[in-house]
């Protein structure tokens, strides 16, 4: 890759340097860990012998909330998504529109959903719907991204035959580029109700609701069988949400 | 293609039939019906005066918020090289494990397809569901507090990332080329470094540095949950309402977003 041997050597000089210097920053408690181990196998020990019953009614609040926000945030975040992806991509929109929705859609992918929860939270208070509109801005980034992308390489072709038959703008959308764009969109969408699932048991950690904070309130008390539980739902409904995804996927297609 | 019968007698060409048709409209009302129903039981406790007194709040944080506390970044130089090592010892880890985690679970190259690959592929998967967020929370309670639980928990979220994408290329590599290294009586390692490696090196390396970047947006929020770096100061922050300091850091970690991005995208672009 590199074709001098002299930059060759600086660059495995200078990657050593950089691993020592990074391995003396990690500064690791040994006492704490070796205290640590102790916990470290109670919880491989929840993880294998998971508890489901004894908080049964914490999780299943916490899930409840988790789905429904994966499916109200999902809808919401398509449906802004639509018109925003359609003003992002460059043979469709007028300039101004155009950087406009990329300044948009460059915002929200940016910000990591983590934070915006954060500063949601503390506009619109506890509970799931600071967490609805968390995954709805994150959602928003991800879909418009690539639907701008998926327009902007349609076949100029149909596009053209529609234009051809003096159809407005409206009519061009719906019948040169729309029937287009739609599996895709579809399969985009589904997979972004696997990755908002996903996220909404994060976000609830800073209090946005969802799983996350049954999860948060598991691991504080130390009730790592409660807390092996929750992890196993999650891996089994996201499972689950992967397999059913590929299927409607190439059912549309 | 549906062709209907007119009442006076012509045809009508459709794209569905009516029954496919009634199916879709079925479908969307579904849909609608499943989204309204989740909205009922997701706003059930929601008070909704916080909802509508939120631009207040957000007018009240945005003013309290700018400007940003400039000075404060002489003590954010710190925790941004903390985020970074947690990023490359993290990716460098979960590199490590990912590489023979990947072995096993491609369908051409795992010693034992009954055991050993589903076992592989549930490791790949369930480290894939859960967010290293959640793997730090688990680790700061189990190793204390610091950067080793970062490091962990980022190395533990990219096996799965790392190791689907690796298992993908082995799978997809073009088997003559193994065959003739095979037929030169190669052993099981040789056919491994003259055969398999050099075809899955390119995808190997951009992946690896794709996950590097990506993780280095989530260390800069493990500090949340005590796993050290910016997010520590974060958080710490935002426990004293300091909000100058909290825009400070977002503007941080957002500069390192880019910069990370940048260097990924230049060194992939090296590389394939």
């Amino acid at each position: 890759m590199v074709k001098d041997p002299r930059w060759r050597w600086a660059l495995a000089v200078g990657a050593a340097v950089y691993l020592a210097l990074a391995l003396g920053t990690l500064d690791v408690n040994w006492a704490r860990v070796a205290d640590g181990l102790e916990r470290g196998a109670r919880f491989i020990g929840g993880f294998l012998a998971p508890d489901f019953t004894t908080r049964w009614r914490d999780i299943s609040q916490g899930l409840t909330e988790s789905l429904t926000m994966t499916v109200t945030s999902t809808v919401a975040g398509v449906l802004i998504s639509i018109p925003i992806g359609v003003g992002a991509a460059r043979n469709l929109a007028p300039p101004a529109v155009y950087y406009v929705c990329r300044a948009i859609i460059a915002l929200s992918r940016s910000l990591q959903e983590i934070i915006v929860a954060i500063l949601l939270v503390a506009m619109f208070g506890f509970g799931p719907f600071a967490g609805f509109l968390t995954l709805t801005f994150a959602t928003i980034g991800f879909l418009s991204k690539l639907l701008a992308e998926d327009i902007e390489t349609i076949d100029e072709a149909q596009a053209e035959a529609i234009r051809a038959t003096g159809a407005s703008w409206l009519q061009l959308v719906t019948w040169g580029v729309m029937p287009q764009v739609m599996p895709r969109l579809v399969g985009l969408s589904l997979y972004r109700v696997d990755i908002n699932f996903r996220e909404s048991a994060v976000i609830g950690i800073v209090g946005a609701g969802g799983i996350g904070a049954t999860l948060n309130t598991a691991i504080d008390r130390y009730e790592y069988d409660s807390a092996g539980a929750i992890l196993l739902i999650i891996i089994g409904i996201v499972m689950a949400a992967e397999y059913a995804s590929s299927h409607i996927r190439r059912w549309v297609q | 293609m549906a062709v209907t019968r007119r009442a006076d007698g012509g045809f009508d060409w459709r794209l569905r039939t009516p029954r496919q048709s009634l199916a879709q409209w079925a479908l969307w009302l579904g849909l609608v019906a499943l989204t309204v129903w989740c909205w009922e039981v997701m706003t059930e406790t929601t008070i909704w005066a916080f909802v509508s007194d939120a631009p207040r709040q957000a007018a009240d944080i945005a003013g309290r918020a700018f400007p940003p506390r400039w000075s404060y970044m002489e003590r954010l130089w710190g925790p941004l090289w903390d985020t970074l090592n947690i990023a490359t010892l993290g990716t460098l880890l979960g590199v490590a494990i990912a590489l023979p985690v990947a072995f096993l679970a491609a369908r051409n190259t795992t010693p034992s397809a009954l055991i050993l690959r589903p076992a592989a592929l549930f490791v790949i998967v369930a480290s894939r569901s859960i967010n290293s967020l959640i793997w730090a929370l688990l680790l700061v309670s189990i190793l204390g507090p610091g950067l080793l639980a970062g490091v962990i928990a980022i190395a533990l979220r990219s096996i799965g990332f790392i190791g689907k994408l690796l298992y993908e290329a082995i799978e997809e590599i073009d088997a003559r080329q193994v065959e003739a290294v095979q037929a030169t009586g190669a052993s099981g390692p040789q056919v491994l470094t003259y055969a398999v490696w050099p075809q899955i090196a390119p995808a190997f390396w951009g992946v690896s540095v794709f996950r590097w970047d990506i993780n280095i947006r989530e260390s800069a929020v493990l500090g949340l949950v005590g796993a050290g770096g910016l997010g520590l100061q974060l958080s710490g922050s935002l426990n004293t309402l300091a909000w100058p300091q909290v825009t400070m850091i977002i503007i941080v970690i957002l500069a390192a977003v880019v910069a990370s991005e940048w260097v990924s995208a230049k060194v992939r672009h090296a590389i394939i």
